[in-house]
């Protein structure tokens, strides 16, 4: 009997120092978890979230104050990858910070009607707007994300948005149409 | 938008339902060869089996709202209901091959996801589910008919199966005779040697049993047929059988008196049957040529231990299922080099 | 004899090539419309040099090539340009893109040519480069690759094999082998101009069994002495050996890192239709302005090859091919393995479009239900490349494209093998093709993400800074303000002075004469 207490008591004492061992020789010095969360945010830099870009929604997810489906150009997609990364549950997207646009856009100003007040200047997160004050305003087409920050404050709405033509190199083949996705969809509800 | 057509842009020259048609033919030789020496308990038993996959078929497909068409004629649970024909003996109650294929189809192929989803083989899933839990019915066989004091008939064997009514005169056990497997591994037990036991008991031959060494031939021959017409591929049945006659080999030199021959062990038991049908159910085996001839050697290795140590005449079964589930990591670790890409890649 | 190797997979396919090679190569006619995309080769889209009214003449550049890699256009005959403009271009997007647009006036006017003939030798070597790329030769076999760039032997170890490529693996293409029956010298010749700028040591021309005149005119045409330096090599008809990479290894036994490009290895591949265009460009001084392309297929009544003006609308080609469109199921611009659909018959025909394929209903399959994967693997056994389509399929399936890049997806040639031979009809090529495309589609957010989040973080620090500047400077001013609001004490403080020293003055005595005199003087 006092052999097998022993024997047991032993048996724990060895696994327990082998675990500890183990937990300290082999720990993961992991990345701060922000960088990786705003690595895959598509950097819009919108607001929908409602916080003030990407990097602080970023944050926001890390210290879980915010859910990782509030980012509507991320849409699906990054959904998908932020819940791989954090080990969670993908959920559809919030429609209440806003619905996934069918197609990427950027916006347009129509130089006929600016008068050069820069107010949209001022809104674009990532400098995209091309002027000064009483100078023409232009939108750089390849920088813009499409956040739509500049509409609001435009006093003469001479800013649209349009969507990004997809050319031959942009261009990628459909998902293949098969019927077996269509069962297994909505085969198993 | 109309659906976008990709190349090929040619007809298909192959299908799921004619690989298991194929199979099914290469069946056909074992079939008529069983039939001859063992009567016709296996049609009764393979019609039971055919009928049950097929509504059990048809009644999870309509669960699952997949539609009839075209799982119902894809011919894989054809295949699968024959092999458990094959499996089970001639003579025995109808619920037995019953349970056997609705396990097989509801659980161990449907509730898996289905054709082309499931880990383990449905029919040696069915097949192991009732040797466990019905050890006695399982391992009666019926000897080859030219031994037999009585020779039992159609009509008795499906009196029997379907009723339990055995025919005047006789009793379970002057009816049915335990496999050449099954004798030396009980016998070796009790301590006799081989050459013993293979000269007191009738259903031994010079190979390995009575009946049994033409139904194996058959077998191997559906399995050469199905090698040349590239339904399977040479490396299962070759490490398999090779494992098999590599182990006997070493066993019977090392010691003939209670080893029997590697030639025993090749036409005995469901080694040519598991090897060329079994073993290579393309959903459940390994998938890369070198993985696969890891999982014939480890089938092979289990059914020799099995049958030599354990507790079973026959260890194929459980080495089929036992090697399904080390088919991920051993796919995972036989991947072939690329084209171009070093070794280690 | 030259010892052969064979590569792992492939497949032996019906060549159904005897129907288009049974008349000689037929000079298509001239269409009234010529449309000419900027855009015929890999690299940079090319730039025009014309503009809408212009009267050109055949084989005259319209378009200039732009950077380095580039192919300039030229017009395939003599008329005026009528529109720059987009229009739809034989591609499986039937996405429009720009073209240039001549409506021909049926004079076939060349412009002046400079044939080289021989002292294409004694030119300097990247001269002769600047030649065939200002002829527009691009990589005739498909890839449409500007073939100048592959003429530099480099700066390394030099090209110690150049590898013609007579093997046209798909069934039903038969253009190459008709080049090679009628037109062998024409091949030799490209390639000794090839041989010459890449100072290659050993040419070899592979060319499969099933070819066995081409293989005869190629050999006759050599003269003793060319036999020296060209071997005529006939390899094992197996579909894909005329894959580069594949081909490669037949022939040298070398096996392509996936990483390299022939040339790391001194080898350099052409296929033979751009050796002639070569020689055309530089012996004659014409640039590439015509192809042949093999129309075939059951609903055509008169399959053959045909010597094409680029440019011509596959709707002309194909009605003088005598079309039958009510038995036309589907039409394929390439081979029934690798080429894509087409449903507009106004494309024109490229530089890259090698045969027009058309296919009836009882060609093609019934119905497209792909089945669940059984596990088979018959596609590992098939796959040229080595691959392991089925771990492909599930990880495309699943859209996790770090797995697949891990499982070499990029390696895939297309080339259709796996899903040939599938049983559950799986469209496995569809699901790589997505993949790929897809990856593509993810790296060019990704780059633009990070560009934006760079962008965003200087705009952040910029408006840092801007604050940080307007509250500099409202410190200073309210210093200044203080600083002005003490030197006004300092006035009082002076004026305080001031007012004493007149206090004092006042109460001073009367002056001497002297004081008045200074007074009076002042």
């Amino acid at each position: 009997m006092l052999e097998a207490i022993l024997v047991l008591a032993g048996l724990a004492v060895v696994f327990g120092l082998l675990l500890g061992f183990a937990a300290i020789r082999f720990k993961i010095e992991g990345d701060p978890v922000v960088d990786k969360i705003d690595a895959i945010l598509p950097q819009t830099q919108c607001g929908q979230c409602t916080y003030a870009g990407c990097r602080p929604y970023a944050e926001a997810i890390a210290s879980g104050e915010a859910d990782i489906n509030q980012c509507p150009p991320g849409g699906e997609q990054v959904i998908i990858e932020l819940a791989d990364l954090l080990d969670r549950e993908p959920k559809p997207l919030n429609e209440e910070h806003g619905t996934e646009k069918e197609a990427k856009t950027v916006v347009i100003i129509d130089e006929e009607i600016c008068i050069g007040c820069t107010l949209c200047i001022q809104a674009c997160p990532v400098d995209a707007i091309l002027g000064a004050a009483k100078q023409m305003h232009t939108v750089i087409a390849d920088e813009c994300t499409g956040c739509d920050l500049c509409i609001p404050p435009c006093p003469v709405d001479c800013i649209y948005i349009v969507p990004i033509e997809e050319t031959l190199e942009t261009w990628t083949w459909p998902y293949p149409d098969s019927e077996q996705d269509q069962e297994e969809e909505t085969g198993d509800a | 938008m109309s659906p976008l057509h990709t190349s090929p842009h040619t007809l298909f020259t192959n299908s799921v339902t004619r690989v298991m048609l194929l199979v099914v033919i290469a069946m056909v030789p074992a079939m008529i060869a069983y039939i001859h020496f063992f009567g016709w308990g296996i049609l009764i038993n393979a019609t039971l089996c055919l009928v049950t996959a097929f509504s059990c078929e048809t009644a999870m497909l309509r669960l699952r709202n997949r539609p009839l068409w075209p799982y119902l004629t894809d011919g894989s649970i054809l295949v699968t209901a024959l092999l458990i024909a094959f499996a089970l003996p001639p003579i025995l109650p109808w619920w037995i091959p019953v349970l056997a294929t609705a396990f097989a189809t509801i659980i161990a192929k449907h509730l898996y996801g289905g054709l082309g989803y499931n880990p383990f083989n449905p029919a040696m899933a069915g097949y192991v589910v009732l040797l466990i839990s019905f050890p006695k019915q399982m391992t009666a066989w019926l000897p080859a008919q030219s031994d037999q004091g009585y020779a039992m008939g159609f009509i008795d064997n499906l009196r029997y199966n379907l009723f339990n009514e055995l025919p005047a005169n006789t009793s379970y056990d002057i009816l049915t005779q335990a496999t050449p497997l099954d004798v030396v591994e009980a016998q070796t037990g009790l301590g006799h040697n081989i050459a013993e036991i293979e000269n007191s008991f009738v259903q031994f031959s010079d190979y390995f049993g009575v009946g049994w060494d033409w139904v194996s031939l058959m077998f191997l021959l559906g399995g050469l047929f199905l090698i040349y017409k590239r339904v399977i591929s040479w490396q299962i049945p070759i490490a398999m059988l090779g494992t098999l006659a590599l182990l006997s080999s070493i066993a019977y030199l090392y010691n003939d008196q209670i080893h029997p021959d590697p030639l025993f062990h090749l036409l005995g038991g469901a080694s040519m049957i598991g090897a060329f049908f079994i073993a290579t159910d393309p959903v459940t085996a390994s998938t890369t040529p070198r993985g696969q001839i890891v999982y014939g050697i480890g089938i092979g290795i289990i059914s020799y231990v099995i049958r030599t140590w354990g507790n079973y005449p026959d260890g194929v079964a459980f080495g089929v299922l036992l090697m399904n589930i080390a088919v991920p990591t051993i796919d995972y670790y036989t991947q072939p080099r690329v084209f171009g890409h070093d070794k280690d890649d | 004899m030259r010892k052969l190797n064979a590569f792992h997979g492939g497949l032996k396919l019906e060549g159904h090539k005897q129907i288009s090679i049974q008349e000689p190569i037929i000079t298509a006619e001239i269409p009234e419309e010529l449309i000419h995309p900027l855009h015929q080769h890999i690299g940079d889209t090319a730039q025009p040099i014309v503009e809408v009214g212009d009267r050109v003449l055949t084989g005259q550049m319209i378009a200039q090539a732009e950077g380095f890699i580039s192919a300039p256009v030229h017009a395939a005959s003599s008329g005026t340009v009528i529109a720059i403009e987009p229009r739809l271009v034989a591609h499986p997007s039937s996405i429009k893109d720009t073209c240039i647009v001549i409506k021909t006036d049926g004079k076939d006017e060349w412009i002046e040519t400079t044939p080289h003939n021989e002292d294409y030798k004694r030119m300097d070597p990247s001269g002769l480069r600047n030649l065939i790329r200002d002829s527009g030769v691009v990589g005739l076999g498909g890839a449409g690759f500007p073939s100048y760039i592959k003429l530099n032997p480099g700066a390394k170890n030099g090209i110690s094999t150049l590898i013609l490529n007579g093997a046209e693996c798909e069934p039903y293409i038969t253009c190459d082998a008709a080049l090679m029956i009628e037109r062998p010298r024409e091949i030799i010749d490209g390639l000794l101009i090839m041989r010459h700028a890449l100072q290659a040591k050993v040419c070899l021309i592979g060319i499969e069994d099933n070819k066995p005149e081409a293989i005869q005119a190629m050999q006759q045409a050599l003269t003793l002495q060319e036999k020296t330096i060209i071997d005529v090599i006939t390899i094992p008809t197996r579909y894909p050996a005329g894959s580069e990479k594949q081909l490669i290894k037949t022939l040298t036994n070398i096996e392509l890192n996936a990483n390299q490009l022939p040339v790391h290895n001194g080898i350099v591949v052409h296929n033979v239709a751009t050796a002639a265009a070569v020689g055309h460009a530089v012996l004659l001084g014409k640039p590439l302005i015509s192809r042949i392309v093999t129309v075939t297929g059951a609903a055509i009544d008169r399959p053959n090859n045909y010597d094409v003006r680029l440019g011509t609308s596959m709707q002309v080609l194909s009605r003088q091919a005598e079309l039958q469109s009510h038995k036309m199921e589907r039409l394929v611009v390439g081979g029934p393995m690798m080429g894509f659909e087409i449903t507009e018959l106004e494309s024109p025909v490229l530089k890259t479009t090698n045969c027009l394929l058309t296919i009836t209903a009882e060609e093609l399959p019934q119905e497209m239900h792909a089945m669940p994967c059984i596990r088979c693997g018959d596609c590992i056994r098939v796959c040229p490349a080595n691959l392991l389509p089925q771990q492909l399929y599930w990880h495309a399936r699943a859209k996790d494209f770090e797995k697949l890049q891990q499982y070499s997806l990029f390696d895939c040639i297309e080339c259709g093998c796996c899903t040939y031979v599938c049983p559950s009809h799986i469209p496995l090529v569809h699901y790589y093709r997505f993949a790929k495309t897809e990856i593509g589609a993810q790296e060019r957010d990704r780059k633009k993400s990070d560009i934006a989040r760079q962008r965003h973080e200087f705009n952040q620090y910029r408006a840092e800074r801007k604050k940080q500047d307007d509250e500099e400077r409202r410190r200073k001013k309210k210093e200044l303000l203080k600083k002005s609001q003490q030197s006004e004490h300092k006035q009082d403080a002076i004026a305080a002075a001031l007012a004493r020293v007149n206090a004092k003055k006042e109460k001073a005595p009367a002056n001497t004469d002297i004081d008045n005199k200074k007074e009076t003087n002042q």
